[in-house]
């Protein structure tokens, strides 16, 4: 790179993490922290004990158990035996490398993605890797954070690097403001309905424009967790004085001068004026409306005011073939309005939405309702430490008196590693990520939306325009 | 890792977009602690019914297609997580080569470390490998990793592209972390600059 040649966030971060660049333009990029969990970390310290090598920086790691546990009560352990081998294993893993690790009663305790910003384990200007998809939620601090394989988990254990190349600049520029009951999860949605599940492939996405600045940090995290449902590599947003804010007092970040230093280098991380986007996408924040998906991918999303859409009106013969499959998994008929959908489960979590903020949105709405007859309503806090704000703030009480389940911290329904998963035709309402075939368990049909959207049809039964629930 | 080399097999035809990596292997199979024995789970939710049996229809469950080697997609195959278990789903099943016009860049990546070569084709290209893969048991279809050629039936040639890096890893049959630590020096260097350059970089212990 070039002295003086304006550049973007992204490439500030990989320039200043190359420790050596190879012969074919392939990096060894240099990791500044890894998240590990129970699911894709047993197969990568097995390689390594094969090995015999050690784990080179166990001071930039943190390991929790967060897939396969329960949602209720703990302290009993973990009756399924899979799920409790896996988690065992981790805490052998932990011990014999010296890993530090946050033990599933601790009440940091929680999903990877949630626990790496509130605990300050995650910064601004950082790599970051974890082997789950979702890593790319930490770029709101203006991080550069991404899923990898667990060969690869191998690799940042022995190496602390990856070879890798440099991505793409992709610019998603959201202008103006959003209206009232439309939330980051509803921007997300409303992107990746406009470029595709595969629309970021090969990119780097970084948000930007009123809409995105407007965000709270909770907001930004959704945000950039969705990011790997458009196919890009990470999300990222530009670090500011709310970035600055969030940071300061958490439990690994700076402190005091360190503080102030780290600040005034986060400072020179965002985009030069006049640095070259590959691809750059504009959305206008005001044309976004509360989205609901109604299909098997992120992408087969419409503004909760919609209609089911019909396959006979697509050109593409292979297109038809996909929607009509969905339309078939999702039991819906074309011109169905997506408000006469009844619902079964609600789920209310996940690494996309269980932050303290998603918790209130969905207690606001919650409060002196209840949850429609026949519908089981589910609230999993992301950590520990959410959870106990929400008791502290009487959130809890609201939800448990509408009728919703109160649950201990962990990935949940979003994935049914644990016990919380839907029964074969069940329908849900959920906060989380994936709407695939089967992702809440066999059978079961996701249709993603926000949480005050969740908490809305949680009440009603139904989806349900949040804006019109006065 | 198993080097590849060259492949000739049956090729499985797979006509459909975004196969993403809870179809190739749900969350419920993750919960192993080794690489092996996940063939049994590949392609779950499409391979068998709710009661266990084989789903008659689906192409691995048919002859000749249950011995194939390869698959060939649609677009943006391996979509969603990280999951290594979606190569190791595959690898363990026996398929040794994926091509579609494109592929998920985790999955692509994880592919690679397990001797699975992913190959980017155009889609015309695709649908007609898959018109080849769909004459049954006889129609072989080879791939030349050292001269980048998928070779058709019929002898046509088609060149893919492929990272020179990881053609070579595959060739070799080397994982990533012998290549890189032949760099270990330069990771040296670079973390005393990083603590020297910032000092405020916190250290995490519990």
């Amino acid at each position: 790179m070039s002295e003086g040649k304006p550049r973007t966030l992204f490439d500030k971060i990989w320039d200043s993490h190359v420790v050596e660049t190879l012969p074919d333009g392939t990096c060894v990029l240099y990791i500044d922290r890894h998240l590990v969990h129970e699911v894709t970390s047993p197969q990568a310290f097995e390689g390594l004990r094969l090995a015999g090598r050690p784990v080179r920086r166990p001071d930039a790691t943190l390991a929790v158990v967060d897939h396969n546990i329960p949602t209720t009560d703990r302290r009993a352990g973990i009756a399924e035996d899979e799920s409790r081998i896996q988690c065992e294993t981790l805490e052998q893993n932990v011990a014999a490398f010296g890993v530090p690790y946050i033990p599933v009663l601790d009440d940091r305790q929680g999903i990877v993605h949630i626990v790496g910003p509130e605990l300050g384990f995650s910064l601004p200007g950082m790599t970051i890797v974890c082997g789950d998809s979702h890593t790319s939620t930490h770029g709101a601090l203006g991080a550069l954070a991404f899923g990898i394989g667990t060969s690869e988990v191998e690799h940042v254990l022995a190496t602390q690097t990856l070879l890798q190349k440099p991505a793409k600049n992709m610019l998603i520029r959201v202008d103006g403001q959003v209206g009232p009951g439309v939330t980051a999860k509803d921007i997300a949605l409303a992107i990746i309905g406009k470029i595709g599940t595969a629309g970021g492939t090969g990119s780097v996405m970084e948000y930007a424009g009123e809409a995105i600045t407007a965000l709270d940090m909770a907001g930004r995290l959704t945000l950039c967790n969705m990011s790997i449902e458009a196919g890009a590599r990470a999300g990222l947003i530009a670090p500011d004085e709310k970035t600055y804010a969030y940071i300061e007092g958490r439990h690994f970040a700076p402190k005091g001068a360190d503080f102030d230093a780290a600040v005034a280098y986060w400072r020179t991380l965002p985009t030069d004026s006049g640095a070259h986007y590959d691809i750059t996408v504009e959305l206008d924040a005001a044309s976004i409306a509360p989205m609901v998906t109604w299909g098997t991918n992120p992408e087969a999303v419409l503004p909760v005011t919609g209609i089911v859409p019909n396959p006979a009106d697509l050109a593409d013969p292979s297109a038809r073939v996909s929607m009509q499959r969905m339309l078939d998994y999702m039991d819906l008929k074309p011109g169905q309005k997506l408000t006469d959908i009844p619902i079964d489960v609600v789920f209310i979590g996940s690494c996309t939405n269980a932050r303290i903020e998603d918790i209130r949105a969905a207690a606001d709405v919650a409060k002196g309702r209840k949850v429609a007859s026949g519908v089981q309503a589910l609230v999993v806090p992301g950590s520990g430490l959410v959870k106990k704000q929400a008791e502290a703030e009487g959130l809890d009480q609201i939800l448990l008196d509408a009728g919703f389940e109160w649950r201990e911290p962990g990935c949940s329904m979003c994935l049914a590693m644990n016990p919380d998963r839907l029964k074969p035709g069940q329908r849900s309402a959920s906060t989380s990520n994936r709407n695939f075939e089967g992702r809440q368990g066999p059978g079961g049909r996701t249709h993603l939306v926000s949480p005050a959207m969740a908490a809305a049809a949680a009440v009603t039964g139904y989806f349900t325009d949040v804006r019109e629930l006065a | 890792m198993t080097p590849f080399t060259t492949l000739t097999g049956i090729a499985a035809p797979y006509p459909r977009a975004n196969i993403d990596t809870d179809l190739i292997i749900p969350a419920r199979f993750l919960k192993t602690i080794k690489r092996t024995g996940l063939g049994k789970f590949l392609f779950d939710p499409v391979r068998y019914r709710p009661d266990g049996s084989e789903e008659p229809d689906f192409v691995l469950n048919r002859e000749p297609y249950r011995r194939a080697e390869m698959i060939i997609a649609h677009e943006n195959f391996g979509c969603g997580s990280s999951r290594e278990h979606a190569p190791w789903a595959l690898a363990d099943f026996g398929i040794r080569c994926v091509i579609a016009p494109s592929f998920a860049d985790i999955f692509f990546n994880n592919s690679m470390k397990n001797g699975i070569l992913p190959i980017r084709l155009p889609r015309e290209i695709c649908d007609a490998l898959m018109g080849d893969a769909a004459m049954g048991g006889n129609a072989r279809i080879s791939v030349d990793l050292a001269r980048q050629v998928v070779i058709r039936p019929n002898g046509e040639e088609i060149h893919f592209e492929v990272d020179p890096l990881r053609k070579r890893l595959l060739l070799e049959g080397l994982d990533d972390i012998g290549q890189t630590l032949q760099h270990e020096a330069s990771i040296g260097t670079y973390e005393t600059k990083q603590k020297a350059a910032q000092a405020w970089l916190p250290s995490i212990s519990i």
